[in-house]
C-alpha cells in the first residue's frame, strides 16, 4: 500500500498522472458556489442557529456519577423548586446529567442543585451550577466577528505581499469564506448547538484553511516562475501540476490534522462527555476536511480564474498550445 | 559519499543548541519549584481543576465606557473584598470590559459570593426632600454632641403604583443653584416621587442613575431592624462619590471629653479632594434644615444611611452616629472601605465546577490527547516508514519544549491551562506533524528528480523551510489577532496555538532537519534501505551504477522542440522528465 501511494506521489510529481482539478474550474467553482448558498439559505429556512445557554443566558446544572441517569428525575428536580419551570434535560457522556432552565435566583439554584443531587443520590459537590446572562455570548460573538474582520484583512495584505500578487491573496482568501459560510451551514442544516467552544473551533478553521492553502500556492508560484518563459504547460495546467504535485501532502497533512481532533470529538462526545471538547473539534473536524478540500477544488481553480484573462498569460497560452499542435503534428 | 564536515557541524550545532534551550527552561522550572512558589506542573483553569468563576459586567449608561484605571481600582476593590473575607487564591482580573474572579478548588460561601457580587458603587448625595425623619447624625470627631436625633415618625407611604425610572430626565426650570436646591424637584419629579413604591427599588434601575441628576430612591430598613420604617427621598446630584474614601472603621464613639461612650459609630476618613468636597458639602448643609439638612450615603442606588448634619467637617474626617449596634457599624464601615468601586458591576455569568467534573474533563483532554498523538504515530510510521521515527522524536521534542514554556509561563504570568488550552494542544499535534510532512515531501520530491539523499535533504530543505515559514506566518497572525481581540476561553486556546506554532518551527529548524542530515548519512538512510521511507527506487529514480541515481529522463537528449533559448534557462529536473515522459509516450504512439 505504501509503495502503491508512493509511485501514485511520484507520478503526480513527473505530471505522468494528473488529475485535473483546475481544468474543470467551473464546474468546481459552481459546485463551491452552490453549497454556499444553501449554506446561507438553510439557517434563513430554519430560523437561525441552535444557539448554547451562552448565548441565550439561563442556569446549567451538570451532575456527575450519576448511576441512573434518567431524564425524569432532573424534571422533577426543577419543578421541586420552581413548580413551572421547564428544564432541558440532556444526558452527557455514560454518567453525566445536565439540566439547563431559564435563570433561576441564587436561592432557587441552590435548591435546584440540592433537589438534583438528592434526585440521583449523588453528593452534593457533583453538581455543578452555573448562570450565564444573555450578554455574555453577544459579547463573545462581537469580539470574534471583530477578530474575523480582522484576521481577514491582515492575512490579505500579508499574503499579496508573501506571493507578490493579489490575486492568489485573494483566492485564498475566498477559499476561507467558503469554508466559513458552509461549516456555519453545517451547524445550521445538523442543529448542532452553537457555543463559545464552537465558536473557538470555527476560528481555528482560519488558522488551518490558509495554512493549508499558503503551503499548495507557494508551490504553485514556483511552479508558475518556472513556467512562464517555458511553453510547455498552458498556465492553468501549471497550476494544475502544483495541486497535483502537493496532493499527497495535502492528504497526509489532512489526514494527520483530523485524527486528534476526531480523536477529541470521539472522547469528547461519547465517552466522557466534555461539551467543551466536543464542541471544538466538531467545529474544527467539518473545517479541516472543507479547508483540504477548498485549497484544491475551490483556491486553486479561482487562482487559474482570476489570471487566465491577463493579457500576457493569454499569449502565453496561445503560443503553448499552437507549439503543442505542432509537436504532435510534426 | 564523502561526508561533508559543514552540515554535520552544523546539525551538532543546532541540536547542542536546543538541547541547551531546553535544560534552561528545565533549570528555570527546577528553580522555580525549588526556591520560588513555582511547581513542575502547569496550574489549571477552573474547568480542569474545580471552582468557582463570576464574570461581572460595569452596568453602563449608553454612550458611557469604562477605563482602564476605573478597571484596576475595580479589581483592586474586589480583591480586597475577598481577601477580607479570607479566601486565599482567588484570581482576579479584567477581561475587555468585564472583571473575572475565579475561585479555585472548593465552592465558595454565601458570603464570600454576596461580598463580589455586591457591585457597591458608594456616593454621597444632599436630601432635597424625605418623607420621614433622620434616624442618625453626622458630626465631627470627638463628637461634640453624638444624639441620635429624633426617632423617626411613621412615614405615609405613597401610591404604590411601579415606577419604571428612578432618574427622572426633566430638567428643572429655575436653575438650581446647589445640589441641596429645592429648584431640582420639578412637578414631574414631585409626582414620580409620590407614585414611587419603595417595593419597586430593585427595578428602577436607581443603581445606574446618571451623577449628576436627582435621584429619588429609598432607605430599606424592613429586613435590618423592624422598627424601623422605610423612607423615601428625593436626593440631589452627587457631591462626594465613594473613591474619595480612604479608610472607614467603626467603634464606640468618644465623647468631647475624649471618654468612650456606649454607643457605636463610624469613623470615615477621605482623601485629600474627598475632605475638600465634603467640606463645603457640610458648610452648605449646616446652615439648612428640615429634610436638607440631611445628607445620604448612597451604595448601589440604595441609601444606606442618611444623617443629619451637625458639624461642619473640613478636616475629611467625619463619624455617623446613630442607632448603631456593634455589627451594624461594621457592616456600615466595611460597605465605605471595601463598597467603593468607581462603578457598578453586575453579575454577568457566574459558575461553579465541582473537582470531580473537573478531573475528568483533564482525563479526557489527556486520554483524547494521547490516542491523537498514538494515531499519527501510526499513520507517519505507515507512510514514512524509519522517517515516521524522525517525526515522533521531534513530537516528543515539541511536546517537552511545550509543556516547560507552558510551566514557566504559568509560574511566571499566572496561565492557566484549560480545557480549551488542552484542545489547542492537541491540535497542535497535527498542525506541528505537518511541518515534518511539507519537509519530508520535499526531500521525497528531490529523490525522485534524481539527487542523492545527503544533497536532497539540503535541497528539499531549503524549499520546504520558505513553506513552512509562510504557512506557520499565518497560524501566527491568527494565534495573535485571536488574543489580542478575545476574551477568556478563546483567549486561552490562542495562546496555545501561538506557542505550539513558534516551538513547532524551532524544533523543525532545530532538531527535525538535523536529525535528517545526520540520518542521511548512514547506512540505512544513504544507501535508501526500503524501509527508511527515503528509498529512491521507490521515488522513481534509476540506479546508474557507481552509487549515483541518474532519472530516466536524462538518458537521452532533448529533441528538436527545445529552444536553445530554453536549454539555457534553468529547468527542473521534474519539468523535464515531464516533458521526456511526454515526448516519449508521443514517439511511442507514433511507432505502433
Amino acid at each position: 500500500m505504501t509503495s502503491r501511494f508512493a509511485r501514485f506521489g511520484n507520478d503526480l510529481h513527473t505530471g505522468e498522472r494528473s488529475i485535473d482539478f483546475v481544468g474543470m474550474r467551473r464546474y468546481w467553482l459552481i459546485i463551491a458556489s452552490l453549497m454556499m448558498i444553501v449554506a446561507v439559505i438553510i439557517p434563513i429556512v430554519k430560523g437561525g442557529f441552535n444557539f448554547g445557554i451562552e448565548f441565550r443566558g439561563g442556569s446549567q446544572f451538570q451532575v456527575s456519577g450519576v448511576i441512573d441517569a434518567e431524564q425524569s428525575i432532573a424534571t422533577a428536580a426543577v419543578e421541586s423548586v420552581v413548580p413551572d419551570m421547564v428544564a432541558r434535560v440532556s444526558i452527557v457522556g455514560s454518567e453525566g446529567v445536565r439540566v439547563q432552565t431559564d435563570q433561576l435566583t441564587d436561592d432557587e439554584t441552590k435548591n435546584v442543585a440540592t433537589a438534583l443531587a438528592v434526585g440521583y443520590g449523588v453528593d452534593e459537590s457533583e453538581v455543578t451550577h452555573s448562570f450565564i446572562g444573555p450578554t455574555w455570548g453577544a459579547d463573545v460573538s462581537r469580539q470574534a466577528i471583530q477578530g474575523l474582520a480582522v484576521f481577514l484583512t491582515l492575512a490579505l495584505l500579508l499574503m499579496a505581499f508573501y506571493f507578490r500578487t493579489w490575486k492568489m491573496s485573494l483566492a485564498a482568501i475566498l477559499s476561507l469564506v467558503h469554508d466559513l459560510i458552509i461549516t456555519a451551514g453545517v451547524y445550521a442544516l445538523t442543529g448542532f448547538e452553537v457555543t463559545p467552544a464552537a465558536l473557538i473551533g470555527f476560528l481555528t478553521i482560519l488558522a488551518f484553511s490558509l495554512y493549508d492553502t499558503v503551503v499548495v500556492f507557494d508551490k504553485i508560484k514556483e511552479n508558475t516562475a518556472e513556467e512562464a518563459t517555458l511553453n510547455r504547460r498552458t498556465f492553468a495546467e501549471t497550476v494544475n501540476l502544483g495541486v497535483n504535485q502537493t496532493l499527497v501532502r495535502s492528504i497526509n497533512t489532512g489526514v494527520v490534522a483530523v485524527l486528534p481532533v476526531g480523536t477529541i470529538l470521539f472522547v469528547g462526545a461519547f465517552v466522557l462527555g466534555a461539551d467543551t471538547l466536543r464542541d471544538i473539534s466538531l467545529a474544527l473536524l467539518i473545517g479541516i476536511i472543507l479547508g483540504t478540500y477548498s485549497t484544491i477544488f475551490v483556491g486553486a481553480p479561482l487562482y487559474a480564474w482570476f489570471r487566465q484573462g491577463e493579457p500576457e498569460i493569454r499569449k502565453h497560452d496561445a503560443v503553448t498550445l499552437a507549439t503543442r499542435t505542432a509537436v504532435s503534428q510534426g | 559519499m564523502a561526508a561533508r564536515p559543514t552540515p554535520v557541524k552544523k546539525a551538532w550545532r543546532s541540536l547542542t543548541w536546543l538541547l541547551i534551550i531546553i535544560a534552561g527552561l528545565a533549570a528555570i522550572n527546577a528553580g522555580g519549584a525549588l526556591w520560588a512558589n513555582g511547581t513542575w506542573v502547569p496550574k489549571l483553569a477552573l474547568d480542569l481543576e474545580g471552582g468557582t468563576q463570576i464574570i461581572l459586567a460595569p452596568q453602563l449608561e449608553s454612550g458611557q465606557t469604562v477605563t482602564t484605571d476605573q478597571l484596576n481600582q475595580a479589581v483592586a476593590i474586589i480583591r480586597q473584598r475577598i481577601d477580607a473575607s479570607g479566601v486565599s487564591e482567588a484570581e482576579i482580573n479584567t477581561q475587555g470590559q468585564n472583571v473575572v474572579v475565579a475561585i479555585p478548588g472548593q465552592e465558595v460561601d454565601e458570603e464570600t459570593r454576596n461580598r463580589v457580587e455586591s457591585s457597591a458603587k458608594l456616593e454621597f448625595r444632599a436630601v432635597i426632600t424625605s418623607d420621614s425623619a433622620a434616624v442618625s447624625s453626622m458630626g465631627e470627631t470627638p463628637s461634640p454632641s453624638p444624639s441620635p436625633t429624633s426617632e423617626a415618625t411613621d412615614s405615609p407611604e405613597g401610591t404604590p403604583s411601579p415606577s419604571s425610572s428612578a432618574s427622572p430626565e426633566a430638567t428643572p426650570t429655575p436653575t438650581p443653584s446647589n445640589a441641596s436646591d429645592p429648584a431640582w424637584v420639578t412637578p414631574e419629579l414631585q409626582k414620580e416621587f409620590d407614585d414611587f413604591d419603595c417595593a419597586d427599588l430593585d427595578s428602577a434601575n436607581a443603581n445606574i442613575a446618571p451623577a449628576d441628576k436627582p435621584l429619588i430612591t429609598c432607605e430599606i430598613n424592613g429586613t435590618l431592624t423592624d422598627a424601623l420604617p422605610d423612607y423615601k427621598y428625593i436626593l440631589g446630584p452627587v457631591e462626594v462619590s465613594g473613591e474619595r474614601i480612604a479608610d472607614a472603621t467603626n467603634g464606640l464613639v468618644a465623647n468631647s471629653q475624649g471618654i468612650s461612650t456606649n454607643q457605636w459609630g463610624v469613623n470615615i476618613v477621605f482623601d485629600a479632594e474627598g475632605a475638600k468636597e465634603f467640606g463645603e458639602v457640610t458648610t452648605r448643609l449646616y446652615g439648612l434644615t428640615g429634610p436638607q439638612h440631611q445628607f445620604a450615603i448612597v451604595l448601589d442606588g440604595k441609601v444606606i444611611s442618611a444623617p443629619t448634619t451637625n458639624a461642619i467637617i473640613t478636616d475629611g474626617k467625619p463619624q455617623i452616629t446613630g442607632n448603631f449596634t456593634q455589627e451594624s457599624s461594621k457592616t456600615l464601615a466595611d460597605q465605605l472601605k471595601f463598597g467603593a468601586l468607581p462603578i457598578g458591576f453586575v453579575v454577568q455569568s457566574s459558575e461553579t465546577i465541582s473537582a470531580t467534573l473537573g478531573t475528568s474533563q483533564l482525563q479526557s483532554g489527556l486520554i483524547a490527547g494521547i490516542l491523537g498523538l498514538i494515531l499519527v504515530m501510526v499513520y507517519t510510521l505507515f507512510q514514512y516508514r524509519a522517517l515516521g521515527f524522525v517525526t515522533i522524536a521531534s513530537l516528543v521534542a515539541a511536546g517537552v519544549i511545550t509543556y516547560l514554556v507552558i510551566t514557566v509561563l504559568s509560574w511566571r504570568e499566572g496561565y492557566r491551562l484549560s480545557l480549551a488550552g488542552v484542545a489547542g494542544l492537541i491540535v497542535a499535534i497535527g498542525f506541528t506533524a505537518d511541518s515534518f510532512i511539507i519537509y519530508f515531501e520535499r526531500v521525497r520530491d528531490e529523490l525522485r528528480d534524481g539527487r542523492l539523499l545527503v544533497s536532497a535533504v539540503e535541497a528539499g530543505w531549503k524549499r520546504a523551510l520558505r513553506t513552512v515559514y509562510a504557512a506557520k506566518g499565518t497560524n501566527l497572525l491568527a494565534a495573535v489577532v485571536l488574543y489580542v481581540v478575545a476574551v477568556g476561553n478563546v483567549r486561552g486556546f490562542a495562546l496555545t496555538l501561538g506557542i505550539t506554532t513558534v516551538i513547532d518551527v524551532l524544533i523543525v529548524v532545530m532538531f527535525t532537519h538535523p536529525m535528517l542530515q545526520l540520518l542521511a548519512r548512514t547506512r540505512f538512510f544513504g544507501d535508501g534501505h526500503p524501509l527508511s521511507g527515503l528509498d529512491p527506487m521507490a521515488h522513481g529514480a534509476v540506479y546508474r551504477g557507481a552509487g549515483e541515481f541518474r532519472v530516466r529522463g536524462d538518458i537521452k537528449g532533448k529533441s528538436a522542440a527545445t529552444s536553445v533559448r530554453e536549454a539555457a534557462r534553468r529547468q527542473t529536473i521534474a519539468e523535464r522528465k515531464a516533458a521526456e515522459a511526454a515526448e516519449l509516450t508521443q514517439s511511442k504512439g507514433k511507432k505502433s
